[in-house]
């Protein structure tokens, strides 16, 4: 077999999820360049999103469950920040952060509780969930669509954020949390309107993301969070271009280290299985802690300094 | 006399902003100096700089003769660099102490907004100071190998509390004193790090005329009493007058007059500085 | 002086009676008994309990937010079930693998000098399990300890997923058994000794003895010249740095001292647990013990001890019934059904971060804290409430939402 027949489809799996990540990705960086805060708990929404999906798939057809998956989704990104953030305002950073942490183990046991801690199964979608072939390569058509839907969806978010009010509001907030405040922006509104965008843009995450996976366990949230997190650090944290940039870089580097070994060894470079799938998830943590040390601002990220 | 701190062509640029140009000074052993100057004249980056807190852009700092601190553009900053550069600086070593190491040279400051480690007791604050002169490693110290070294450190620090005027409230947060007391404790924090000089930022800032005076008599106090060396920056012109042996003005990172507290109070530029001119 | 060698003795005193009554408990209550929960609580409460007091020497005294608890614990955890498997189990354990280390420190040492070569062998793995990791620590801290607050954070919680996935790794599998799981090495539960027909018991003992001496340490440590170097880095850097204190050597030393204690907790959670696998050690764990010591006040060791206690007692005895159908008498097998006491427990834990930061001890100690509670009374909350102080209000950092970039001069 040839190099690119082996490599494409991991390839192809590695641009999809780079895709589902950048959703995610998007509403860490965002909340990040508003509060400096690392919303733990956005991975989590993440998981709710798809445990809502799922009982809700069970009871109704699809054109229901989906905009009703996603409002909810909206409506608990938007209440976490009311109830576990928004009295701590003027808290200091790292309590903000053990709330966050706070919240992330509250769902995490939640959703345990509710489950029962089983396995659950992810409906399967009609049309995204079949199977195609590119470059004769079979894969679903969900990874085939992730990477134009994050963009454009992207797009709009850009042009929302360059073009109306809310979004100048938000760049002025992530600039000067206090100046904006004393030129009347209304911060809380801000605030609000940086987790309804990011849990929404999660939730579409979340649907293009366990289509592709067989089940969900209340833990599934917490590691896709901590990788799209990484992508928002690794592209310059409160940069969007740049987290959704990590996204797909840490997506595909995920991808082909799960497929190296077999990679490797149609090469005959190696003669027999090394196991680097076990470092799929450790790899990102790797280019995180490259990244922090050569270049702690991320690829786009503006340079801060400390002023005596 | 000796010269205790000399600073030879020292610049700080940060980026296109040149905040320190081409600045050289000396302080004698023993004597009071102040650096004067308006707002934003870059007296607070160049007590950084003496600090190393900064790495100066180019230039090279002598404390008791000694070469502390040294360097010259290089990199990025080479085409960017707006000052000139001596040749002599290019064939050096750079040499960029951390401030932890110029402090145990014997060189202490002050800031100029307060700050004392909030969650310690008055006491505490001057004790922690001690620490860098500390011989013991960590083992000695969990099993208390070092008790003679502490007893006599905490002596010590009884007795420079009791200097500065602090004595009574040495078991008090450092946070709950009033804003005069604070800045004595940072000045008695200092001096518990052995120091020959001292350098004080805004030592009177916040403080009402009477706690000036105090002040004032407490600086020359320390002079004369402690033997130290001192440089300050100080917008209070009364006491600068009233204690300074020389007087050096900044403005715009420009050293622009330098001198004795009569030349500098005739000083038509320094006036100017300070004033304003009327452009034609 | 003389007073605080009074309170010196007094402390001494305490230990002896305290370590006193948990040999008592140990032979008095058997762990069929229905008390028997109880020494499986405070053996855990034990193992968290160090885990926390390390972890909050490092987050609450030093400032470094770091949330690296669980890897160095894993490195623990190995490193004393790899020391201690006798040899004639070796190859039951690694039964994928072709074990390469054949060595038990307590075997080696009990050929020798009998069974007293036992209790010998386990102490060095335990300090071995420390030492290593604060190696992996050492190497980790000279990158990582440059960045600040949540970029630390991250970072550590990065290295800690990193150790967790080379210690699963199959081609390790000779030394860690890969993603399969140590047992058979020296535990609690087979700590006994017999003397004539009487048997002793020690399961409970060991694990308390070594969290108290451990905790001891700490405490030693936060009030020495060093533990002062260390608030003074936490309240203010810069005004450390420019008082004499070297920053980086005093985060590198914090660190390693912490994941050295985090190491013994670990290696104390695989004698505890009976087995160690890499896949316990997860972020969650961290997460835990980042709780209890909120829980207990963060900058208080003696919070700590509580917060953990506290957590494991309420988390696995006091809050069972939640699970499994009936609670305080009250009656409800469909909502008190599996998972109902983690889901109660962490609104509590979430009420104690919103509503009460600074925890039940504040970053005060249990002396200070009785002192006050006889000052104000104990039951004049708010008083005793203003007594508290809360370190995290000392960072000169920034509160939320505003950035460090303001500049302060």
């Amino acid at each position: 077999m040839n190099l690119f027949d082996t490599v494409l489809p991991y390839l192809l799996s590695g641009i999809s999820v780079g895709g589902q990540y950048a959703l995610i990705a998007i509403g860490y960086t965002m909340v990040y360049g508003i509060l400096r805060l690392i919303n733990f708990a956005h991975g989590d929404v993440f998981m709710v999103s798809g445990l809502v999906m799922i009982y809700l798939a069970a009871s109704t057809p699809l054109y229901v469950a989906i905009p009703v998956t996603i409002i909810v989704t909206v409506a608990l990104g938007f209440t976490i920040e009311r109830v576990a953030y928004k009295p701590l305002r003027t808290a200091p950073r790292m309590s903000l952060m053990i709330s966050a942490i706070g919240v992330s183990y509250l769902i995490q046991n939640l959703a345990l509780y509710i489950t029962g801690g089983l396995n659950k199964n992810y409906p399967e979608i009609p049309w995204i969930s079949d199977k195609i072939e590119i470059l004769g390569t079979t894969t679903t058509r969900v990874t085939a669509i992730t990477p134009f839907l994050t963009l454009a969806l992207v797009l709009i978010l850009v042009w929302l954020i360059n073009h109306t009010k809310i979004g100048m509001a938000m760049r002025a907030v992530s600039k000067d949390f206090e100046t904006s405040q004393l030129m009347g922006i209304k911060i809380n509104n801000v605030i609000s309107a940086t987790f309804v965008i990011g849990s929404f843009l999660a939730s579409i995450g979340s649907i293009l993301y366990f289509s592709n996976y067989p089940g969900l366990v209340p833990t599934s949230g917490s590691m896709p969070g901590l990788k799209a997190f990484v992508a928002a650090v690794f592209g310059g944290i409160g940069s969007i271009p740049g987290a959704v940039i990590g996204a797909f870089i840490i997506g595909i580097c995920e991808s082909l280290i799960k497929g190296l070994d077999t990679i490797l060894v149609s090469q005959g470079i190696i003669s027999g299985p090394v196991g680097f799938a076990t470092f799929s998830d450790a790899f990102t943590f790797v280019l995180l802690i490259i990244i922090l040390v050569f270049k702690p601002t991320g690829l786009f990220g503006e340079k801060q300094t400390d002023k005596v | 006399m000796t010269k205790a701190l000399e600073l030879k062509n020292v610049t700080m640029q940060f980026g296109g902003v040149v905040a320190v140009d081409n600045l050289s000074m000396e302080v004698g052993e023993g004597e009071i100096v102040a650096l004067i100057g308006p707002n934003g004249a870059g007296k607070t980056t160049a007590f950084n700089v003496i600090t190393g807190v900064y790495e100066p852009t180019n230039g090279e700092i002598d404390f008791f003769g000694e070469t502390i601190i040294r360097n010259h553009p290089q990199g990025k900053m080479k085409k960017s660099y707006k000052g000139s550069c001596e040749e002599y600086y290019v064939k050096q070593p750079v040499l960029n102490p951390t401030p932890d190491k110029i402090t145990l040279r014997g060189m202490a400051r002050t800031f100029q907004n307060i700050r004392l480690w909030k969650t310690q007791t008055v006491f505490d604050n001057v004790l922690i100071a001690m620490h860098g002169h500390s011989t013991a490693n960590v083992f000695s110290a969990v099993f208390r190998g070092n008790a003679a070294e502490e007893a006599a450190q905490r002596l010590k620090v009884e007795r420079i509390l009791d200097t500065v005027g602090l004595l009574d409230v040495k078991d008090e947060l450092a946070t709950s004193l009033p804003y005069g007391k604070q800045r004595r404790l940072e000045i008695a924090r200092a001096l518990a790090t052995d120091p020959a000089m001292l350098l004080l930022d805004e030592p009177a800032a916040g403080m009402n005329p009477q706690e000036t005076l105090e002040l004032t008599a407490f600086i020359g106090q320390i002079r004369k009493d402690l033997k130290k060396t001192i440089l300050l920056i100080e917008h209070h012109m009364d006491l600068v007058m009233d204690i300074s042996d020389r007087i050096y003005v900044l403005d715009f990172g420009k050293l622009i007059a330098a001198g004795t507290p009569e030349e500098i109070q005739r000083n038509q530029r320094v006036i100017d500085a300070y004033l304003g001119v009327a452009e034609d | 002086m003389n007073k605080t060698k009074k309170n010196n003795y007094i402390a001494l005193i305490l230990i002896v009676v305290f370590m006193l009554v948990i040999f008592a408990l140990d032979q008095l209550i058997k762990p069929t008994d229905s008390l028997g929960m109880l020494l499986t609580v405070l053996q855990k409460g034990s193992v968290y309990a160090l885990a926390a007091v390390s972890m909050n020497l490092l987050n609450g005294f030093t400032g470094l937010f770091s949330l690296g608890h669980a890897g160095f614990m894993l490195i623990g955890a190995y490193t004393y079930a790899i020391f201690t498997i006798p040899s004639a189990e070796r190859d039951t354990v690694y039964q994928y693998f072709d074990a390469a280390i054949r060595f038990s420190f307590p075997e080696a040492f009990s050929n020798v000098l009998g069974p007293f070569g036992t209790v010998l062998g386990v102490i060095v793995a335990v300090i071995l399990a420390g030492l290593i990791a604060t190696v992996f620590a050492y190497l980790i801290g000279l990158p990582v300890l440059k960045l600040k607050s949540d970029y630390l954070a991250i970072a550590t919680l990065g290295f800690a997923e990193i150790i967790r996935a080379i210690f699963q790794w199959e081609k390790l599998g000779p030394v860690t058994n890969g993603s399969n799981l140590l047992k058979g090495f020296v535990r609690t539960s087979t700590m006994q000794l017999t003397i004539g027909n009487v048997t002793l018991s020690f399961s409970t003992f060991v694990p308390v003895l070594i969290a108290v001496i451990c905790i001891t340490l700490i405490v030693l440590l936060v009030n020495s010249t060093y533990g002062r170097a260390f608030k003074a880095v936490r309240d203010d850097e810069v005004a450390a740095e420019a008082m004499g204190i070297n920053l980086a050597k005093t985060k590198q030393l914090s660190f390693c001292i912490s994941s050295f204690f985090a190491g013994i907790a670990g290696a104390m959670m695989a004698m505890v647990l009976s087995i160690a696998q890499a896949s316990n050690f997860k972020v969650s764990m961290t997460y835990e013990i980042l709780l209890m010591v909120v829980l207990g006040g963060i900058g208080s060791i003696s919070g700590s001890v509580i917060g953990a206690l506290l957590f494991i007692f309420s988390s696995e005895w006091w809050l069972r019934g939640l699970d499994s159908g009936s609670f305080l008498g009250i009656n409800a097998p469909t909502v008190f059904r599996n998972g109902f006491r983690l889901v109660v427990f962490s609104v509590i834990i979430m009420i104690v971060v919103l509503f009460f930061s600074k925890g039940i001890m504040g970053d005060k100690e249990l002396p200070e804290k009785i002192r006050n509670w006889k000052k104000n009374g104990l039951f004049n909350f708010k008083a005793n409430r203003k007594d508290l102080g809360n370190v995290l209000d000392s960072a000169p950092d920034e509160s939320a939402g505003h950035s460090g970039r303001r500049s302060k001069s």
